[in-house]
């Protein structure tokens, strides 16, 4: 669950050489872009301390931004960021911890990958740092920390937006085969019939990415059956999958697939390029299940589409039955943001001011509400009215703060092992190469991993 | 006839008498063998020794842990479908490359001038490197926005990475593409070393251009065949950047090859262990592969061109 970049996506079809000179050129750029910050544990180069994040659009000109900010105002311990493409960011962040190298400040998803770096001693406690900053503490969201927190204790500073995953559609498609988004699973499974007959894809879907195949059970699951289901897996419980509820919700998903409900091919599409989201801008499909940042993507790159106003978003609907509460919902609780114990102390003090004063300022909330995100501080929805994003903004500021369960993604909140194995069965699960009672069985082999 | 042999046999003879100062000469192995060492020996070694460890590649202790991660990865149901996927690719890419590389060979190895100018052009794949290649083919066959919609043909519009048949044929095209031209290269090379007396010969016997392919051409390309083969099996061992570009193993697992199961254990699910243990697994696949295709090949001091 991953802020993609908002790079402009590669328009293919007849240009495909054009298409992969530019996919070339994004890759060039998409390596680090400072290379000081490669060899420093702290210490050496410009700053004392580092900071790796991620690059492209919105967030990188932004956590720029803001390092500058800092920079201006504390001439005496400077910072030096290091932007990296997300997929390569999460295999070069853990090989630099392996092998000690890694930077003062850690961005991440928090959750079970925070949880592999406390194990491994890699990063440092803040709880003593946020009960003498309590000023600071009281700034962010109460239940962002729910994904910085290990073990009672707190090991990151959640930082940048909230991104729920939210039920996007095309209203103009909607108007042309004359039907009323979908209320409820029943009404969902009654378009896709309905938007097939008329050569649309029900619902655009990245599927090579596994993890947007997930969005899908995630909801599913919390809505036939609540939160419970995944909390008692997540809590290590033994054959905790084996829920009856979960063997209904995968027979739910077959089922959407078996009626063709995702577009044509979705199994070989990535994420990264962006075309799920053409699908949905275009009108070559209904709808899509996707993260609130998706919403700045499709500003960008769809033209006139969500400046016209017809990009249409809503919470997942409730299942028939379902004992889950139609307001919960699931995605980014937050970015974070963690200290590596391994940096000097002079880095870790400088870490520390960046997090208590430059993080938590108004031009950092400004920035984020401009991108089209929610910042995870307390009190920015007053801010949010003026944004031309303002309905938009809202939408996601309600759906975040109003939801009784906000829960992290599921890959974020197990294990990298248990999270392997889920987006691997995930993934034959969509293929149809898996039952679910094996889906189950397999699931239930990595519990607690 | 055989005075119309070119002096091939004298290689032979120079071979023997610099043997005599072979004594003397053996240093100048020694970068190339502390290198050697550097890089591939110890890395092996290294290897081996993390199968028999538990790690997850962040923390600072790596524990012994015997043969725990040897059970996990051969009770793990995923090993037989990434061999048999692996030796799947291995054999389909071997079967469609070699005729295409030795044609193509064979085709280019005369000198004339038009010739020269296609291949130049057939080494062109050559130079692009595997992730741009499949980046390509990736936006070419995009089931929404490829070539297939773009020109509105059916017959090209299909599901070619999301189906597990079509993936897998997509995937051996792609690299055939990629590496025919680097096998044509090689056969090139074997054919031009065929000496001409051997055509001459047969032309007065009256054996036609048929004939003379089969009679002549691909006998004496024997030990060039087995250098390709060699090249081709063992290289597709370690097939990762094509395919993770492409498929990511998808769809399902239908193209998890051994280094992509390799990667997904030791990277994405933070198995040291068992990803070690595939490792050491691909590397001694891969000299067995080596070795009977060696074997063969024959005794090594055979020549192709007795009696010339």
């Amino acid at each position: 669950m991953i802020n993609r970049n908002l790079s402009r996506r590669n328009f293919l079809g007849l240009t495909a050489g054009a298409a992969g000179a530019a996919a070339l050129a994004a890759c060039g750029k998409s390596g680090p872009t400072d290379k000081s910050g490669d060899k420093t544990g702290g210490g050496s180069g410009a700053g004392v301390a580092t900071y790796w994040s991620l690059s492209g659009e919105p967030g990188e000109p932004i956590r720029q931004a803001a390092v500058k900010r800092f920079n201006d105002a504390n001439p005496n311990s400077k910072i030096t960021p290091t932007f990296f493409a997300n997929d390569a960011y999460k295999q070069k962040i853990k090989t630099a911890l392996g092998a000690n190298q890694a930077p003062t400040m850690i961005w991440g998803w928090g959750g079970g990958g925070l949880k592999s770096y406390v194990e491994g001693n890699q990063v440092e406690d803040l709880t003593d740092f946020f009960a003498q900053n309590a000023a600071v503490k009281d700034k962010i969201f109460p239940s962002s920390f729910g994904a910085a927190t290990v073990n009672g204790k707190i090991y990151a500073c959640p930082i940048e937006t909230v991104q729920p995953i939210v039920l996007y559609y095309n209203k103009k498609v909607f108007e042309r085969v004359g039907v009323q988004p979908p209320q409820s699973w029943g009404e969902i499974m009654a378009l896709v019939p309905k938007f097939n007959a008329q050569k649309i894809a029900p619902f655009s879907l990245a599927g090579q990415s596994r993890w947007t195949n997930m969005m899908w059970l995630e909801f599913l699951l919390d809505r036939t059956a609540g939160s419970e289901v995944f909390d008692a897996v997540f809590a290590g419980e033994k054959n905790a999958w084996s829920n009856p509820a979960v063997l209904d919700m995968l027979t739910k998903i077959q089922d959407l697939v078996k009626a063709n409900g995702f577009s044509k091919g979705f199994s070989s599409i990535a994420a990264d390029n962006n075309s799920d989201q053409a699908l949905l801008y275009t009108g070559k499909a209904a709808m899509m299940l996707h993260g609130s940042w998706s919403y700045g993507i499709q500003k960008a790159d769809g033209g006139n589409f969500v400046k016209s106003g017809a990009l249409g978003y809503m919470n997942f609907p409730p299942v028939e039955g379902g004992k889950g509460d139609p307001t919960n919902t699931v995605g980014n609780p937050g970015q974070y943001l963690s200290i590596s114990s391994k940096a000097t102390p002079e880095a870790k003090e400088a870490a520390k001011k960046f997090m208590s004063t430059t993080l938590v300022d108004d031009e950092e909330v400004k920035g984020w509400i401009k991108s089209g995100g929610v910042p995870i501080i307390k009190g920015s929805d007053a801010q949010l009215s003026s944004s031309p994003d303002a309905d938009f903004l809202k939408f996601v500021y309600d759906t975040s703060s109003k939801a009784k369960v906000f829960a992290q993604s599921w890959d974020q909140a197990l294990s990298p092992t248990a999270a392997e194995t889920l987006l691997d069965n995930i993934a034959k699960l969509f293929q149809l190469q898996t039952t679910p009672q094996k889906w189950v069985d397999s699931m239930n082999g990595v519990i607690g991993k | 006839m055989t005075t119309l042999a070119p002096p091939v046999a004298r290689v032979k003879e120079s071979t023997t008498s610099s043997g005599g100062r072979s004594g003397s000469v053996v240093w100048m192995a020694l970068p190339a063998f502390l290198m050697f060492i550097a890089f591939a020996i110890i890395p092996l070694l290294g290897v081996v020794a993390l199968s028999f460890t538990t790690w997850d590649g962040i923390s600072d202790t790596i524990e012994p842990s015997g043969l725990t991660s040897w059970k996990a990865t051969f009770t793990d149901p995923g090993l037989p479908h990434a061999i048999w996927v692996t030796f799947l690719i291995m054999a389909l890419s071997w079967l469609v490359q070699t005729p295409i590389s030795i044609l193509i060979g064979v085709f280019i190895a005369a000198h004339k001038r038009y010739r020269g100018v296609l291949a130049i052009l057939y080494f062109i794949p050559l130079l692009l490197s595997s992730a741009a290649i499949s980046i390509t083919y990736k936006a070419l066959l995009d089931p929404n926005f490829g070539v297939g919609a773009g020109i509105g043909l059916d017959l090209l519009n299909q599901d070619w990475l999301g189906d597990a048949t079509l993936a897998m044929g997509v995937l051996i095209f792609v690299v055939s593409w990629q590496y025919v031209p680097f096998h044509s290269l090689i056969y090139q090379g074997g054919v031009r070393q065929i000496p001409v007396s051997l055509y001459e010969a047969a032309q007065i016997d009256g054996a036609g251009r048929v004939r003379q392919f089969f009679s002549i051409t691909l006998p004496q390309l024997k030990y060039t065949i087995i250098t390709s083969s060699t090249l081709m099996v063992v290289g597709s061992l370690t097939f990762f950047d094509l395919i993770f570009v492409l498929t990511a193993g998808g769809p399902g697992d239908a193209t998890r090859a051994l280094a992509l199961q390799m990667y997904k254990q030791g990277f994405q699910a933070n198995l040291m262990g068992p990803a070690s243990a595939i490792a050491v697994i691909i590397v001694v696949v891969g000299l067995l592969l080596a070795m009977l295709l060696r074997r063969l090949g024959g005794r090594a001091d055979e020549s192709m061109l007795e009696g010339v």
